[in-house]
């Protein structure tokens, strides 16, 4: 399903988002280029349904208003959410607004904007668990959803170590309230724009007058959307601010808001808040970004950190074994049918060799957890083992197939005149002398499992590179999770890949 | 000698075989037979077929009339049967291939112990002790925790008999023994091979070594196109050949 929204999401769009002139803006204005994720990103940025070439979203209408106040014209650049901190940086455009959440770090690693919009963390929960589960202290042992790298999986993590919460990250906003509705997870803690949403967009595809779940009454936290520039733009972000000081002012802000129905009382007030702050010339600060870990010093954040990415490798590590396992075993079954079976046996596993090795592996993985689950509802772990066992199960298939090919005629006769069934000719003879030519290649294979096995965060499991990740936007920095990551990485592949080396040397074969 | 004394006895085997849709008769009702005690040494050029009639004696190769028999166990032709089926032919038979074949990932004495265990059901102990004894006859238990990659080719070979008798089958078969052997070592091969035979064994051998033969054979049997031409005591048939197969083949081995 997300597959098939990346798809029809607007490539990176070269045409401007055009708006009305404004005074004294030549045709030739310059360009302010701006990023965000048109994702599922409604109504943040999305692409428009009448016409997928052109954008729309509260967002965008703020850009908009920003760029005419700037005498500049709006260009808009796609860029994956969790990297748009990342990319401005870079200087990939001016700024980066999607939705993006004030916190600390952000503001101790780039310039940002006014906190424009009020939002509030929200739980959602099943109809029935409405009396149940009102607030995150009634959701002990019970697990819960969100997005990946926000306040919300922040504030998660928090009621995991207080209240034995069990946190489920997701990298899109919409599979949460589905995997809700289908009873896998237990609650969605996510802003209350999202959350609204995403019970509009339920309603409208389920058809049913009664909701699929509730939004519960109580806010978790407060926190507040900015637009975020590299450090070095201080002046631009100013010039910005300015123009939205006086859009919050005069009332535009409030007009797109409410064109986007995510205006409310709460918003109002925040508003009058938010324009007190700036009569009294004080920092218009984040709301209530409670929970956030200030960013200090590089070592301070490795130890802070680091539980967490081993913590990831285990998993990454655990995964892997498992689906190597179940790799080796169905890829022996797949080989030994291949090379002993009928005609009609062969050509069925040469199909599913075929099929699962020319078809990518994320795609395998979404049909497998969200495509059956109206048939089977398979934990995410288990559908990670399964998915990248089966998918491997292809590959070391072959492996195994045409090392068992490569032993020699005679060999297999020598050990039949010795009065060895067919099966223990297999056992005894062929099959260990192919082993041992397969090993190199299943090392290989194993290598490239482990680095693989990353792909599965698509499906809510937690491991490394998504651990890193989530850390990397959290210090809002690559360069020390990354070094972590590569190391952890290493340090698992490494006496792998020297195990398997003596092994060879031992068995001269 | 009656038919029942016979450790080895074909009768009539004929094998025909389909290549690039031509039909070639390789066997054409080869009859041959072998008691107890006694070498035959089965002579002739390349292609003649003797390493076929090897190959079907051992039931590697189907034949498509006739009959083989083996201290009173029948093959009978036409496809292979299950090896089940063939369990008790295969204890008759031991066979040493051309090349050796050992198997590399076992070491020289599991290589002996591979069938006693595992086709026979013999206690792990009771033929860990018989390929102790075999090695130590063939003059190779030295060798005996050492890798085939190890090994010297004639090391090779006296392993490879080992295996072959592990059974203590009747019936031995060896593939061009001198092919892959140090000249030197011929004479000392051919004394290992008098032994097994007087220890009551057939061994039929496939080779074009005239002198090798003459030193171990108590009969030749010359093949030609897919029969025996001329059969008889190794003496009279090397000494003077009345088939101008054998007389080639004479002439071919002293140029």
């Amino acid at each position: 399903m997300l597959v098939l929204t990346a798809c029809a999401a607007p490539a990176p769009s070269s045409s401007p988002v055009k708006g009305p002139l404004a005074e004294g803006q030549s045709p030739e204005a310059p360009i302010l280029r701006w990023g965000g994720d048109a994702e599922g990103g409604a109504p943040f940025v999305e692409a428009d349904p009448s016409d997928p070439a052109k954008l729309r979203g509260f967002d965008v209408d703020l850009v908009d208003a920003v760029a005419r106040g700037l005498g500049r014209s709006p260009q808009f650049t796609q860029v994956a959410w969790a990297s748009i901190e990342q990319s401005v940086a870079r200087g990939d455009f001016d700024l980066g607004v999607s939705g993006l959440e004030d916190r600390p770090e952000l503001r101790a690693r780039y310039a940002v904007s006014l906190p424009y919009f009020e939002f509030r963390e929200v739980l959602a929960v099943r109809v029935a668990d409405r009396e149940r589960y009102r607030t995150l202290a009634d959701l002990a042992g019970q697990r819960v959803a969100t997005l990946g790298a926000t306040l919300a999986y922040r504030l998660l993590l928090e009621a995991q170590t207080q209240r034995g919460v069990v946190p489920v990250s997701y990298d899109d906003d919409v599979h949460p309230y589905s995997d809700l509705v289908d009873g896998r997870v237990d609650a969605v803690l996510l802003d209350h724009v999202i959350a609204e949403r995403a019970l509009e967009r339920l309603r409208r595809v389920t058809g049913r007058t009664a909701d699929p779940f509730v939004i519960q009454p109580t806010v978790v936290a407060r926190g507040a959307y900015v637009a975020v520039f590299a450090a070095q733009r201080a002046a631009l972000r100013d010039s910005v601010d300015a123009v939205l000081a006086a859009r919050l002012r005069d009332g535009t802000l409030a007009a797109i808001f409410k064109r986007w129905g995510v205006w409310d009382d709460q918003q109002a007030a925040y508003q009058q808040r938010l324009v007190a702050r700036l009569d009294s010339g004080a920092p218009a600060a984040a709301g209530d970004a409670s929970g956030a870990r200030p960013g200090t010093g590089t070592a301070a954040a490795i130890s802070a950190y680091l539980p967490a990415l081993l913590r990831a490798a285990a998993i990454t590590l655990g995964l892997s074994v498992a689906a190597m396992m179940l790799a080796v075993l169905v890829g022996g079954a797949i080989a030994a049918g291949r090379v002993y079976g009928s005609a009609v046996t062969r050509a069925m596993l040469g199909a599913y060799v075929e099929v699962v090795r020319g078809t990518p592996v994320l795609l395998q993985l979404f049909v497998l957890y969200y495509g059956l689950s109206a048939v089977v509802r398979l934990p995410a772990m288990l559908a990670a083992i399964i998915g990248l066992g089966l998918n491997y199960a292809a590959y070391e298939s072959e492996i195994y197939r045409s090392a068992l090919q490569a032993i020699p005629r005679m060999q297999l006769e020598a050990a039949r005149t010795l009065g060895l069934s067919e099966w223990q000719v297999f056992r005894l003879v062929r099959g260990p002398q192919a082993f041992r030519l397969a090993l190199a290649p299943m090392t290989n294979d194993f290598v490239a499992l482990l680095k693989d096995s990353s792909l599965v965060s698509v499906i809510t499991v937690v491991e490394l590179t998504k651990q890193t990740a989530i850390y990397a936007t959290n210090v809002g920095s690559w360069f020390v999770p990354g070094v972590l990551c590569a190391i952890i990485y290493l340090a698992m592949s490494l006496p792998l890949s020297r195990v398997a080396r003596r092994l060879e040397a031992r068995w001269h074969v | 000698m009656s038919e029942a004394a016979m450790i080895l006895h074909i009768d009539a085997l004929r094998l025909t075989r389909r290549q690039q849709g031509e039909t070639r008769e390789v066997l054409r009702g080869l009859s041959l037979s072998l008691p107890a005690g006694r070498v035959c040494a089965l002579m002739g050029v390349s292609g003649a077929g003797k390493s076929t009639v090897l190959r079907s004696v051992v039931a590697l190769e189907p034949f498509d009339a006739g009959t083989i028999r083996v201290d009173g166990v029948s093959l009978r032709a036409g496809p292979v049967p299950r090896e089940s089926a063939l369990r008790q032919f295969r204890h008759k038979v031991g066979m040493v291939f051309q090349q050796h074949a050992l198997f590399p990932h076992l070491t020289v004495h599991e290589n002996v112990t591979l069938a006693p265990v595992h086709a026979a059901g013999v206690v792990a102990q009771q033929a860990s002790s018989m390929a102790d004894a075999l090695l130590e006859s063939l003059g190779v238990a030295h060798r005996r925790d050492a890798y085939p990659s190890q090994i010297s080719g004639g090391e090779a070979q006296r392993v490879a008999i080992a295996r072959a008798l592990a059974l203590d089958p009747p019936l031995l078969l060896m593939d061009e023994p001198t092919a892959a052997l140090d000249p030197a070592r011929r004479g000392a091969l051919a004394e290992t091979l008098r032994a097994l035979a007087a220890a009551g064994r057939a061994l039929l051998i496939t080779t074009h070594d005239v002198d090798f033969a003459k030193a171990v054979a108590d009969e030749v049997a010359v093949m030609a196109a897919g029969e025996i031409v001329e059969l008889g005591a190794a003496r009279d048939v090397l000494e003077r050949p009345t088939h101008a197969a054998t007389r080639s083949l004479l002439n071919h081995d002293m140029a």
